[in-house]
């Protein structure tokens, strides 16, 4: 009898046009039919300038939507107009490309623009048992729904346009088991960062990577889209979750999911999507949620996490050279000290934002801490929705009124400080408790310092002014 | 884009695992619409201080190998953001090829895309390449993608693997897209029976 097969193993083959090589398996190249993708203002102009050049059209323009969200401004007031020659240029550019090839465009003046990974999802964009990929890393996020996602460069993304698929080699399959549930004040972002702590920043290079488990099925579907969008940063090349009836009821009745009998089908479709029983993966990790802690990074890679109540590391204690060297060299530009305590940490800036963590479950975990608080002296708080939709709800619901009132500011949408490509950007030297992915040296701006942790963690460390468990936070304060 | 064949010319050793593509294009150099003026943003904050000045002890300032050719990378070289401008910019400060134990996957399919050659050798042939290029001189290497072999100036030398279509490409600065577009017909096939069986995809 054939061996079982994994769910990223029939996502593939469904959507196989024809094979390149006459390999199997992992490292076999194929054409593979993709079923959406989104585009975004920085990474695309190239790929339409090559389309231009070459007289070529797209494929299937009704299967992209394009979003503004890299490089426009979170000021509260929004215009048109972006304040900087760069990015005004590439918002034309943008919205020339789409009005030329006939893509759906949500410009920074839409009522559903945000930040594409919370918006497409949003819409009903991407569904179950879709391959999706997109010019942008944290494409990873649409695993949660039960699609392929994975990121693409600007050449891959041109070569979508034209042909609708890609040359795509096929990835060995990883399984990450999160058993049990996630103990009070332990969120999905901590489960994740406790993935790239475990296997390290490409310890899942070369993998598609299944997340499964009891603890994945007690997760909302936002706080699944968490683990997914993060799960890049340890390597993931795809990654994928079988969908459940909680996908089911997420997606139901969003603008562009199917409706009435279309739906039936859909769901019975959808339901079958999940590995065999007998299916082997190249790798298996398992992840005990009741061990998993509040986690903090104190160096410059997402994998140099430690749990909130641990000291900074000593590199002299790392017996391996390189890594010795790496960690000696993350702690200077941290400009921490080994052994001191992590929850002592002082900050200055706080935000809470990013396609990571910034839907509205994110923003309902931080403004519980922030109820009745005032954040430290010394420190900026800054809140960007994940979108505009996200905004609207949170308000509507009065969480804008408790940030306020904390004294953090109450922005509009779009990627922001995560990488501050727009006019958010930490000064150097300025130390930011922030809710998304990446803590590069200079990723929130030159000589900024980024320690990454859940939402939650980021509110409690602005009331704080310094680095703090969230778990004791009531009682220190 | 321009095929590669055989490379010569020195190589500079940036040994830090994790080196990212914030790091090797930061975000103050993804404002174009075109690819053009990248060299000046490849490992931009590295190569200059806060007034633009070159900083003297980056490696790529050095004499020795401010026209390397070839890098000789730690672990995961290209992790994180998906920029190609981070591809463009290395290619247009002239690096050809890089040397290292595993890159990012996004990273290196964008490197293929751009006929830039990224050669996969075990911990102990890299390290060997490392200590030769961290000598001035004798940093120089030679890599040969038909033979698929790289070669320092003192005759010491590696092969390396590469997949077969992904070598021709190199080797024949192939158009990916002209070359897919020969399928168009059975994409087209395919597409009807992909939409037909599910049809909320159309």
């Amino acid at each position: 009898m054939a061996q079982g097969r994994t769910l990223y193993d029939k996502l593939i083959d469904a959507h196989l046009v024809r094979r390149l090589d006459d390999r199997d398996g992992p490292g076999a190249e194929v054409l593979l039919y993709i079923d959406r993708t989104v585009l975004n203002e920085y990474t695309s102009p190239q790929a339409f300038s090559g389309l231009r050049e070459a007289g070529r059209q797209v494929w299937r323009p009704s299967a992209a939507l394009a979003v503004v969200d890299h490089v426009n401004p979170t000021a509260p007031n929004r215009v048109a107009a972006m304040p900087d020659a760069g990015g005004a240029r590439q918002v034309a550019y943008f919205a020339e490309n789409c009005r030329d090839f006939g893509i759906e465009l949500l410009d920074v003046l839409n009522p559903l623009q945000g930040i594409e990974h919370v918006v497409a999802p949003e819409l009903g964009f991407i569904l179950p048992g879709m391959v999706v990929a997109a010019g942008d890393s944290h494409t990873t996020t649409y695993g949660a729904l039960g699609a392929l996602g994975f990121g693409i460069g600007t050449s891959d993304i041109e070569h979508y346009l034209a042909t609708q698929t890609l040359r795509y080699r096929r990835m060995r399959r990883m399984r990450v088991s999160l058993d049990g549930i996630l103990p009070a004040g332990v969120t999905a972002k901590d489960a994740v960062m406790a993935l790239i702590r475990l296997i390290g920043a490409s310890g899942a290079t070369g993998y598609a990577v299944e997340f499964a488990g009891s603890g994945i099925a007690a997760l909302s579907v936002e706080g699944r889209m968490t683990v997914c969008n993060m799960a890049v940063e340890c390597g993931a090349r795809g990654v994928v979750m079988a969908p459940d009836a909680a996908v089911f009821d997420d997606l139901r009745g969003r603008p562009r999911a199917p409706k009435g009998a279309a739906w039936d089908a859909a769901v019975a479709d959808w339901s079958r999507l999940r590995s065999d029983p007998d299916a082997v993966f190249d790798r298996e990790v398992t992840l005990s949620a009741a061990e998993i802690e509040p986690l903090v990074t104190w160096g410059t890679s997402p994998d140099q996490a430690a749990a909130i109540g641990d000291v900074v590391p000593d590199p002299s204690a790392e017996p391996e050279g390189a890594r010795r060297r790496d960690m000696a060299r993350a702690l200077a530009y941290m400009d921490l000290t080994p052994g001191t305590a992590l929850s002592s940490v002082p900050i200055q800036r706080a935000f809470i934002g990013s396609c990571t963590n910034a839907r509205l479950s994110d923003l309902r975990e931080a403004a519980t801490v922030l109820r009745g608080r005032r954040i430290a002296e010394g420190v900026r708080g800054m809140v960007v929705p994940g979108s505009s939709s996200v905004r609207r709800a949170a308000e509507a619901e009065g969480l804008d009124r408790i940030f306020r009132e904390a004294g953090f500011e109450w922005r509009q949408s779009g990627c922001s400080l995560c990488l501050a490509m727009n006019d958010d950007v930490l000064a150097p030297g300025e130390r930011c408790a922030s809710s998304t992915n990446r803590n590069f040296e200079g990723r929130q701006g030159t000589g900024g310092r980024t320690h990454l942790m859940s939402p939650a963690m980021v509110a409690a460390a602005a009331v704080a002014g310094h680095l703090t468990d969230v778990r004791r936070f009531g009682r220190e304060n | 884009m321009e095929p590669f064949t055989t490379v010569s010319g020195p190589a500079a050793a940036l040994p830090a695992a994790n080196i990212d593509t914030d790091v090797i294009m930061p975000k103050q150099f993804l404002k174009g619409i075109d690819r053009r003026g990248l060299d000046r943003g490849a490992f931009h904050d590295l190569r200059f201080d806060e007034t633009g000045a070159a900083r003297p002890g980056f490696i790529l300032n050095r004499p020795e190998w401010a026209a390397a050719r070839f890098l000789v990378v730690g672990p995961n070289f290209g992790c994180g953001s998906s920029r190609e401008h981070a591809v463009w910019g290395l290619l247009q400060l002239g690096i050809r090829a890089i040397l290292g134990t595993s890159f990012a996957g996004i990273f290196a399919d964008n490197a293929a895309n751009n006929g830039l050659l990224l050669i996969s050798l075990n911990e102990e042939a890299l390290a060997a390449f490392a200590r030769r290029a961290a000598d001035p001189g004798g940093n120089g290497l030679t890599a040969d993608l038909a033979a698929q072999c790289i070669t320092a100036c003192d005759g010491f030398e590696a092969t390396f693997t590469i997949t077969p279509s992904r070598k021709d490409a190199l080797l024949r600065g192939l158009d990916a897209i002209g070359a897919t577009l020969d399928h168009a017909a059975e994409i087209r096939a395919f597409e009807a029976r992909h939409l037909a069986a599910q049809p909320w995809l159309a």
